[in-house]
């Protein structure tokens, strides 16, 4: 029988039913995922077979697309750069292992912007990925591989990583549901660095009771990342009832801007009536620091990055560059030449301005001060959640661009993560998920934001609103 | 205003090697986003504490404990070159 | 401003120059596991037998504290009589070598664990005291193995993650002499602790030495030179007396010092400019985001001072005061905590305190210093020797033979009255025998008799001597003389 591409719970429900059996549906996604990877090019690397781990607890054995940038054992694991050419890691990241114990199969490595620098997955050293709305488009990014494979049913669901909107942002353009889990919920062993303090992994899934699915998951301490949090897992599926009678969400006027798309506006005030027509009590705040996110954004994690970015040397692992005449020193000439093919530009650029603003003499004046700033931004949304429960926004200012339309300006690139980029630097969780479309028929995501560990009433509020409209069941058709 | 020498500066830090055409493109870069950055010098930020952290989480150790290393088979699977069961690397001068 | 007495003046023409020194000593802990990861922490396994994805620095990997590097940073930090920080980060230091998987060594920045200490010690016959600026805690670096034949460098990563404590003097010192036994004092202090061998040759201790010069009556502090690879301390005393003629000679024909680091050639006693790492001293500290911060508690601090042994010179003190040792022997004992200890479990078992410090000053020592092993190795318990040592007192054997089978005890495990029985050593202090024996010899050297009785007294160790012949080393000497003695007297 041909399984069509359906979410983990529908799935799910199909086998317990007796109607397909695990190996079918692997199958189904497997020869998909193929079929469509020329289209889309969501996929650096497919496996070439489903292979079912010897898992602990089978609980849902499904094909899952991995981001290119969680270690999995014996695997290429990349992060879409040349300079990882070749590597494989000798152990699983630890949402790999839970994935296997949980019975997942990794169906192959999702494409990304290199290193995760990047809001387009066009920063990938390995081509672009393609909307799978409309080709001509991107799918967003850094996780627009991920995004693309779960929107274009070459995959049940997806891991993803979001250092500033990486996986919410994404799951916007392609019309799906993305999570950002507070920081410390889920382990970042194993996630190949960006900005430490910001990165987080989540899912990215056709709906948001899949989004529940595998957080359960994914969610929970883990002694070997010192940044990850011992708190008990609630079952996120129970969170899954349609009542916000009562709930207090806040809007946040910062997040309505001129040079907003006049079709995400009008979709994300459309949402905010769906959701008062349940009951809940919609108040504007104001979160005062949100324009000076970008800036913070963008020193914090750049210099984090450059720091993180300073193991790709070509001593142990990956690409190794040696030129034949020697200029300085053989070890200085091998790190320099190295470094200077892995790389793509934007990875060049964030490094060097990393580079800078910890650089002596300018530490107080960036990377200190924007330390301070990240205090004030956190501070603001502790004082909201005094007085709201789930701030509400739209995810990015604009649905999908065109492939090429801001490669060329990286401030345009980096301002398109605007709305995503305060919930990072709050370490706070927040949502994706998709809320009306465009004149272009491209999809409109809206942005739900809450207090630390509260993954609970987003996903609450999410499927609420979900089972209100009927957005979600719309899929891209290829 | 960043300026080529800086571009270069920072390109050696960081062991990156910058050809003259690209540098002036970087510098303009860099300083279009500098200029950017520039905002928050607009901010009152005396006496505010800095974030690192963003969790207020502390005291997380581990046990003096030994746990397996990897084989010598998972250690080398990745080495770009090896010796011996060393890892080889152009020469050092010191 | 004088330079402190002992401190090299360089005189030259009418310009003298005063040294100042500063020491970074690096102290590997001897905890089971590395500072970040759970992998053994042991020197001389075979290349990268120890080593897991962190601290390989493999892309994805995270380091955590071992709880046991952070409460031995505590106890440096209290026994170098620093302030504890209560709050502790640790910062990254970016920088490129191959020995530095990440590119990055995490470290302490603005937050040490301890500053603000001093050690105080004996130096050139006064008491010297040096402050300690801050101990921080790192994770050493791996090891690089320069292989020409190869033309390459190779990589053994085990010593990557070695918990290090970082301990910064400020610059107190003024001569190669004041280093010296600032280093001497240090590693004393420090081996009382028990959290490292401080070892220079397995390089679980090294240092490094700031040094620079000013002109007498100057405060501002001349432009330092940094000194590595030193493999001892005599290595560091002559590498510092090297770098200060170096540094006068260049300032005196007008040449100027200029901030360097420069490696010590021990076999040509000369310093050279370390090439590769001169441009890095842009190290780019930031605070790590991998690991949380750590706030101490008044009571975990306290608990590890409670926990924190008597220190060498509050010993030197007291075993001085309590047992009545003289200085230059009480410094002996001390510079061995066990021997120390070992002394007043023997000072339990037997009174006479200076007797026991001469046997363990010269006889014990001898034992180990002949097997090269620790005192804690010796299987000699107080119990022994104090039993050995009263054997001689009451004339059961003499004092030579008493050193001689100390050896043979050591190696035996046997007591003192089995070994004395077994190899019939008792001495003979019968009276009618040694007199028996004194008439037989007075009889057979009636020459000797006249000069003795002549005046010449000193010829009654003659008698002696043949008498012990006689009875095989087993005569009582003490005994013997008294009865020449009084024979002569009478007669």
């Amino acid at each position: 029988m041909s399984i069509p591409a359906l979410s983990a719970h529908e799935l799910m429900a199909l086998m317990n039913a007796g109607k397909a059996s695990k190996e079918e549906i692997a199958a189904a996604y497997f020869e998909r995922a193929r079929g469509l990877n020329s289209k889309t090019h969501a996929f650096l690397r497919l496996e070439a077979a489903p292979e079912f781990p010897a898992a602990t607890s089978v609980t849902l054995p499904l094909p899952i697309a991995m981001k290119d940038n969680i270690c999995v054992k014996n695997r290429l694991t990349t992060c879409a750069s040349k300079i990882l050419d070749g590597f494989r890691p000798p152990y699983d990241a630890c949402v790999v292992e839970k994935i296997k114990a949980s019975g997942g199969v990794i169906i192959g490595s999702a494409n990304m912007d290199e290193f995760a620098f990047g809001s387009s997955t066009e920063t990938s050293s390995y081509g672009i990925t393609r909307n799978p709305w409309d080709l001509e488009r991107v799918p967003g990014g850094s996780s627009g591989g991920s995004a693309t494979a779960v929107a274009a049913g070459q995959a049940v669901w997806a891991l993803g990583s979001d250092t500033g909107g990486s996986i919410r942002q994404p799951a916007a353009f392609c019309g799906i549901v993305g999570m950002k889990p507070t920081y410390g919920r889920v382990s970042r062993y194993g996630l190949i660095a960006f900005g430490s303090s910001l990165d987080q992994i989540g899912p990215l899934t056709q709906d948001v009771t899949d989004c529940a699915m595998l957080l359960n998951i994914i969610a929970g301490y883990d002694r070997r990342d010192s940044t990850s949090v011992d708190k008990p897992v609630p079952d996120y599926t129970q969170a899954l009832v349609r009542d916000v009678k009562g709930l207090r969400i806040g809007i946040p006027k910062e997040y309505f801007i001129d040079g907003m798309q006049p079709a995400v506006e009008k979709s994300v005030r459309e949402a905010i009536e769906v959701l008062k027509k349940q009951g809940a009590v919609v108040k504007e705040l104001s979160l005062p620091h949100t324009e000076y996110a970008v800036a913070t954004y963008y020193i914090v994690a750049t210099a984090e990055a450059s720091s993180n970015l300073a193991r790709f040397d070509g001593v142990q692992y990956g690409l190794r560059v040696v030129p034949d005449k020697t200029r300085k020193s053989p070890l200085v000439d091998m790190y320099e030449a190295t470094r200077e093919q892995g790389f793509g530009d934007e990875a060049k650029r964030r490094i060097m301005l990393g580079t800078y603003v910890l650089s002596s003499g300018y530490y107080d004046a960036y990377y200190l001060r924007a330390q301070k700033v990240r205090t004030l931004i956190k501070r603001d949304f502790e004082q909201a959640f005094g007085e709201v429960d789930v701030i509400l926004s739209p995810t990015a200012p604009t649905t999908a661009f065109k492939v090429g339309e801001k490669l060329a300006d990286p401030l345009a690139m980096y301002l398109s993560d605007i709305f995503t980029i305060p919930a990072n630097l709050a370490g706070i969780p927040a949502l994706s998920l998709p809320c009306g479309f465009d004149d272009n028929h491209l999809p409109v995501g809206l942005q739900l934001m809450a207090r630390p560990f509260d993954e609970e009433t987003l996903l609450r509020v999410a499927f609420s609103y979900e089972q209100a409209t009927a957005w979600y069941l719309r899929r891209a058709v290829l | 205003m960043i300026d080529k020498k800086t571009v270069y500066y920072v390109a050696a830090l960081a062991r990156l090697r910058i050809e003259d055409a690209e540098a002036e493109r970087f510098a303009r870069n860099l300083d279009d986003i500098l200029q950017y950055i520039d905002k928050l010098n607009k901010l009152d930020v005396d006496g505010v504490r800095p974030t690192s952290h963003v969790l207020a989480v502390e005291n997380v150790y581990r046990d003096d404990k030994v746990l397996p290393s990897l084989s010598p088979e998972e250690a080398f699977s990745f080495a770009v070159e090896q010796h011996e069961r060393h890892y080889k690397v152009p020469k050092v001068i010191e | 401003m004088v330079s402190a007495p002992g401190g090299l003046m360089s005189q030259t023409g009418n310009m003298d120059f005063e040294t100042v020194i500063g020491l970074e000593v690096h102290l590997q802990l001897k905890t089971q596991t590395k500072i970040f990861c759970g992998c053994r922490n042991v020197f001389g396994s075979e290349a990268n037998a120890n080593v897991c994805p962190v601290c390989l620095g493999l892309p994805g990997s995270l380091p955590v504290l071992n709880r046991q590097v952070l409460l031995d940073g505590i106890k440096v930090g209290l026994a170098l009589n620093c302030d504890i920080n209560r709050f502790v980060k640790f910062d990254r230091k970016n920088y490129y070598y191959p020995d530095l998987p990440k590119g990055y060594q995490i470290s302490q920045y603005d937050f040490p664990i301890a500053k603000k200490g001093w050690l105080e010690f004996p130096c050139e016959g006064r008491s010297k005291r040096v402050g300690i600026t801050r101990a921080h805690l790192e994770e050493d670096a791996g090891k690089l193995i320069h292989d020409d034949r190869l033309n390459c460098t190779l990589v053994d990563y085990n010593r990557t993650g070695t918990p290090l404590v970082e301990i910064v003097s400020e610059p107190d010192m003024h001569s190669p002499q004041e280093a010296y036994d600032y280093l001497t004092a240090l590693k004393l202090t420090l081996s009382y602790l028990n959290v490292s061998d401080c070892d220079m040759e397995k390089g679980s201790l090294r240092c490094d030495a700031n040094v620079s010069i000013r002109p007498v009556g100057q405060t501002k502090l001349g432009t330092k030179a940094e000194l590595k690879n030193m493999n001892s301390f005599s290595a560091v005393k002559r590498a510092v007396e090297h770098e200060v003629e170096r540094q006068t000679r260049l300032v005196l024909s007008g040449g100027q010092v200029v901030q360097e680091t420069l490696l010590w050639d021990d076999a040509q006693s000369i310093t050279v400019p370390m090439r590769s790492k001169e441009d890095a001293h842009d190290y780019r500290y930031f605070p790590e985001p991998d690991l949380v911060p750590f706030t101490l508690t008044a009571a975990e601090v306290e608990s590890v001072q409670i926990g924190l042994p008597e220190l060498p010179s509050a010993k030197l003190g007291r075993i001085r005061q309590s047992y009545g040792i003289n200085e230059y022997d009480a410094t002996i004992l001390i510079q061995d905590r066990s021997l120390a200890d070992f002394f007043e479990d023997c000072a339990r078992l037997y009174s006479d305190y200076k007797n026991i410090c001469n046997w363990i000053n010269v006889a014990v020592l001898k034992e180990i210093r002949s097997r090269k092993v620790g005192l804690a190795d010796l299987p000699l318990k107080p119990e022994t020797l104090a039993a050995l040592i009263q054997r001689v007192d009451d004339g059961t054997i003499s004092n030579l033979v008493g050193k001689d089978i100390l050896s043979g005890l050591v190696d035996s495990g046997k007591s003192v009255d089995t070994v004395i029985a077994e190899q019939g050593l008792a001495q003979i202090s019968d009276d009618a025998a040694l007199e028996k024996v004194l008439d037989e010899v007075i009889a057979a050297n009636p020459k000797t008799v006249a000069e003795v009785k002549a005046g010449k007294t000193a010829a009654m160790g003659f008698f002696v001597g043949q008498a012990m012949k006689k009875m095989q080393g087993k005569a009582n000497p003490k005994k013997l003389n008294e009865m020449l003695t009084r024979r002569f007297q009478n007669g």
